[in-house]
């Protein structure tokens, strides 16, 4: 059995009287790809924000590789408003800022790509190294990191020739057509060196063509960068051909999980979600 | 200190903080309406001083002030036009910018048309006239200041809650964006909020100016500013709120003038954002804003 | 894309500079004459110090800090203390006497300007701690209130002793030479581009793209803007103690907000976000508001006296082409770009000869005209 790289334990995300998540528990393993899947609204970004550090989740926490690193229970406001199951089962408060979760190794994308517009392809990419550099102010003023700054741009030009962007390398990123910049996104998060990649809905925005050759992308990355992916996506063909696992969530809940084939066949995922063909198929 | 001192401090207080309320309640409604914090008003407040100075001079004061208050009115509505108009879709620093830039045209126009020496401001005799309750004794103008400031307050509430327009102004303080994709005529609200704006400011620069006595360019400056710390103080975007944060204010400033900390009074006014911002941003009564990631 | 050979330019930046020192001892040399000149380049150095560390806040990290007047206060002021000779102290605190703790510190220019700096640069982390969280309006005003604060504490009778108070602090000896205004300037703007240069620089631009994303792409929101705020807080205050020993005299009416706004619309002026452009838009607007001065005076064509031309006139003039530039040239002079050798040979290339010469006839034209 492969270690378990993320659990989330009975995640409730409520903000004022809505409850966007409701008790999501799931799990990632070492080297699978995992994608939630859900009708629009159905929390799928606000889990991710949970994992990521955004939000601090109203109930529930968040394990990486055995480690709770976010916990919550309801408290101040929330503990008169919260409507939301086991309370009571969580006691602590752990939060992280997204950057220190990164760098524990969880990177992710955007659902509307955030990318920094108006610096450079190469700039995007090289900006996420700036992270794991151990120069501090003075010898990176003084250019006393000559080496390492060397290797950051090294490191950042191989990342770009694997992703096939170095071509556009000195152009300004918001001038990329659309599935580049997709694909800079991607660049920008794998260039923190993650173990884990949450990925929101890679595949927006891409026609049946550039979503085939997405699938085979994520594939290769996957194992060139010895990755597990965690993945949103709207895109059945996506979703079924790569990967391992699916969760669907419908109004922050989960109401199925299991291989592909089983979700294609499960009755309340088709309800839900799938949609219901007019002659009741 | 003795009750009749008290009592005086706290009149001239509530005077001020009258006044003070008036101006705080155009920075909110900019603010709540174009999310721009117009650094320019002070500058109206300030003009709208020099030009009844110039309107008494020509006419007697019950034509002055009416001239006084349409004259600021233009003014208001014309800086919207030309400096921050052009700029609604900029980012948010263009347009604070341009805010500050015309504060700086408008407090070198007065020095080029006014100088820089502090001219006197005219004594309109009904409003100075003193009235004595016991030991105290108080102008007209301070009396009567807040009566006159809620009894506005109160219509401009009407205002906001039973008129059409009034509905759409709130609307748009809600959402720019959806209120104009539903039909509302953005740049009719916007101008109505600065002509209340800019109303409101030339009233607040009688009731201030007259128990000041002289007007210079830059009176308008720090007044600005700390009105602009009133409506944060009692939430931006709300208008009471605006109203009892200058109160509040103009009631502290007299009362540290008073106890003899006269030069601290406007770093008191600062300390005071500062605190609100540091532990209450929303204010006393303003609304949480959520961010959407 | 011609790029000219490294070699060539190392041998212009240092012709360039060779002339600006020459062109600058020339003015120093013959003192009397240009004394007016000089003073006004001397003014620009110091401001461009101050627009440059704005900018690094603004255009580099985007975070609108108002607060350039006060923590030019602070270095003004630490400066003034530490070099006005000891043997004048008592006749400038005349009224109180000067604090005993101070009454015999001294210490050269080049440190007393070191000091200055590093307290401004203490107060900016005091302060941007718990302001810098807030979004940019509110942060501008922030600022602005500390500006404000720390005027009112400089000019408090409280703090008599140290500060004058109302009194202000004159009798603040003059810099050794001209050469050192620019010196220090240029090796603070120096430090300054290679901090933004630096990987920290990279993350400050991050910062001012996409808080959220740079974020989520490892950078610690609050230390690296802690780290912009206090960078530009030191240089602002050094600016600042420069400052001092040009105006040989302070008081807190030095330093109102007034000042802020001056460097802000430098800034502006020669663009959010160049650093070129500020030091630019800094001699131009301190130039330029002495070349605006005859505005000032009446102006007569034969008999006929132009109306408008009086007292005053100058800064309207002045106001209005801000107030153009920020409404229809947001970018200013130079947007977010900076000098560089390639870049103006680009530039005269295109406008000198490429616009003007013959276009090639025949299918097979040259360039693609």
């Amino acid at each position: 059995m492969s270690e378990k790289v993320l659990e989330l334990k009975d995640i409730t995300m409520q903000f004022g009287g809505v409850i966007a998540v409701n008790n999501l528990s799931l799990e990632v393993r070492e080297g699978e790809i995992v994608a939630i899947i859900g009708p629009n609204g159905a929390g799928k970004t606000t889990a991710f924000n949970v994992i990521t550090g955004v939000y601090a989740p109203s109930n529930g926490e968040v394990d990486f590789r055995g480690e709770t690193f976010i916990s919550n229970y309801p408290q101040g406001k929330m503990a008169k408003l919260y409507a939301g199951e086991n309370r009571g089962k969580y006691a602590k408060e752990i939060r992280k800022t997204p950057d220190r979760i990164t760098k524990m190794g969880i990177a992710r994308t955007f659902q509307n790509i955030r990318l920094f517009k108006e610096l450079t392809v190469f700039d995007n990419v090289l900006i996420a190294k700036h992270m794991n550099m151990s120069a501090g102010l003075f010898s990176s003023t003084f250019m006393l990191n000559r080496a390492e700054e060397k290797a950051m741009r090294a490191d950042t030009l191989r990342l770009l020739e694997i992703l096939d962007l170095a071509d556009v390398k000195d152009e300004v990123s918001s001038s990329l057509p659309y599935g580049k910049q997709r694909r800079l996104e991607i660049a920008r998060a794998l260039a923190t060196n993650p173990s884990l990649l949450l990925l929101d809905e890679p595949a927006a925005g891409m026609n049946p063509q550039e979503t085939d050759e997405l699938t085979a992308f994520i594939r290769r990355l996957k194992e060139e960068f010895h990755l597990t992916v965690l993945m949103i996506e709207h895109h059945m063909n996506l979703v079924m051909e790569i990967s391992d696992r699916i969760y669907v969530l419908d109004f922050g809940k989960m109401i199925a999980s299991g291989t592909p084939g089983e979700i294609q066949n499960n009755q309340r995922v088709i309800d839900a979600y799938l949609g219901v063909d007019e002659d009741g198929e | 200190m003795t009750l009749t001192t008290f009592l005086q401090h706290g009149l001239t207080g509530i005077s001020l903080g009258g006044a003070y309320a008036l101006i705080a309640i155009g920075y909110t409604m900019v603010y709540g309406i174009l999310r721009l914090i117009n650094f320019a008003h002070g500058e109206i407040f300030m003009m709208a001083g020099y030009f009844m100075i110039f309107a008494i001079a020509s006419f007697p004061w019950f034509l002055a002030i009416p001239i006084v208050i349409i004259a600021t009115v233009i003014l208001g509505v014309l800086i919207e036009k030309l400096a921050y108009k052009p700029l609604r879709s900029a980012p948010r620093m263009s347009i604070m910018i341009s805010a500050i830039g015309v504060s700086y045209l408008l407090q070198n126009l007065a020095t080029y048309l006014f100088t820089a020496l502090p001219k006197g401001y005219p004594s309109i005799p009904f409003l100075k006239k003193i009235f004595q309750i016991g030991d105290v004794s108080a102008s007209l103008v301070t009396i009567i200041t807040p009566f006159l400031t809620l009894a506005l307050v109160y219509l401009l509430i009407l205002l906001i809650n039973h008129s059409k327009m009034g509905m759409a102004m709130r609307s748009v303080s809600k959402d720019f964006e959806t209120s104009q994709l539903m039909g509302i005529k953005i740049n009719q609200v916007i101008s109505m909020t600065f002509i209340v704006g800019s109303f409101l400011a030339a009233i607040g620069s009688i009731l201030y100016f007259t128990d000041r006595m002289t007007v210079f360019p830059f009176s308008g400056m720090l007044p600005g500013l700390k009105c602009f710390v009133a409506a944060v103080l009692g939430g931006i975007g709300s208008i009471p709120g605006a109203v009892i944060g200058g109160f509040i204010l103009g009631i502290g400033e007299t009362a540290l003038v008073a106890m003899g900390y006269s030069t601290f009074s406007d770093a008191f006014t600062f300390a005071i954002l500062i605190v609100m911002l540091l532990f209450r941003p929303t204010g006393l009564f303003g609304e949480k804003e959520v961010d959407k990631v | 894309m011609k790029k000219l050979d490294f070699k060539l330019k190392l041998l212009l930046s240092l012709i360039l500079a060779a002339i600006a020192l020459a062109l600058l001892a020339y003015l120093d040399a013959n003192r009397g004459q240009y004394s007016y000149t000089l003073s006004i380049l001397e003014r620009s150095a110091i401001y461009a110090v101050v627009a440059v560390a704005m900018n690094l806040l603004t255009g580099f990290t985007g975070l609108f800090s108002l607060g350039q007047a006060g923590f030019m206060a602070i270095g003004a002021y630490t400066v003034a203390i530490l070099t006005i000779p000891v043997e004048a102290r008592d006749a400038v605190y005349y009224v109180n006497g000067i604090a005993d703790g101070l009454a015999n510190a001294h210490l050269p220019l080049w440190a007393a300007l070191i000091v200055g700096g590093i307290f401004a640069a203490v107060l900016g982390w005091l302060i941007g701690y718990p302001v810098l969280r807030l979004k940019s309006d509110y942060l501008a005003i922030a600022t602005l209130g500390f500006s404000e604060i720390i005027r009112a504490f400089i000019s408090a009778p409280q703090f008599d002793r140290i500060t004058n108070g109302s009194y202000g602090l004159k009798s603040i000896p003059s810099f050794p030479s001209t050469f050192m205004v620019f010196g220090v300037s240029a090796l603070c703007i120096f430090l300054m581009v290679m901090i933004l240069r630096s990987s920290y620089g990279r993350a400050f631009r991050a910062i001012r793209e996409d808080e959220t994303a740079a974020e989520a792409m490892g950078i610690n929101l609050s230390k690296h803007k802690q780290m912009a705020f206090v960078i530009s807080c030191f240089f602002t205050g050094v600016a600042g103690g420069m400052l001092a020993v040009y105006m040989r005299s302070i008081d807190a009416k030095s330093f109102q907000i007034g000042l802020t706004y001056d460097i802000l619309l430098i800034v502006v002026l020669g663009g959010i976000g160049s650093v070129t452009g500020s030091i630019l838009g800094s001699f131009l607007m301190t130039a330029g508001r002495e070349w605006l001065r005859f505005f000032d005076d009446p102006l007569m064509i034969g008999d006929f006296s132009v109306p408008l031309f009086r007292t005053g006139f100058r800064m309207v003039i002045f106001s209005l082409i801000l107030m153009a530039i920020v409404l229809y040239y947001r970018k200013g002079l130079m947007g977010t770009k900076e000098f560089s050798w390639d870049g103006l040979y680009r530039f005269l290339r295109h406008n000198l000869y490429l616009r003007w010469r013959k276009p090639v006839a025949g299918p097979k034209g040259g360039d693609g005209q």
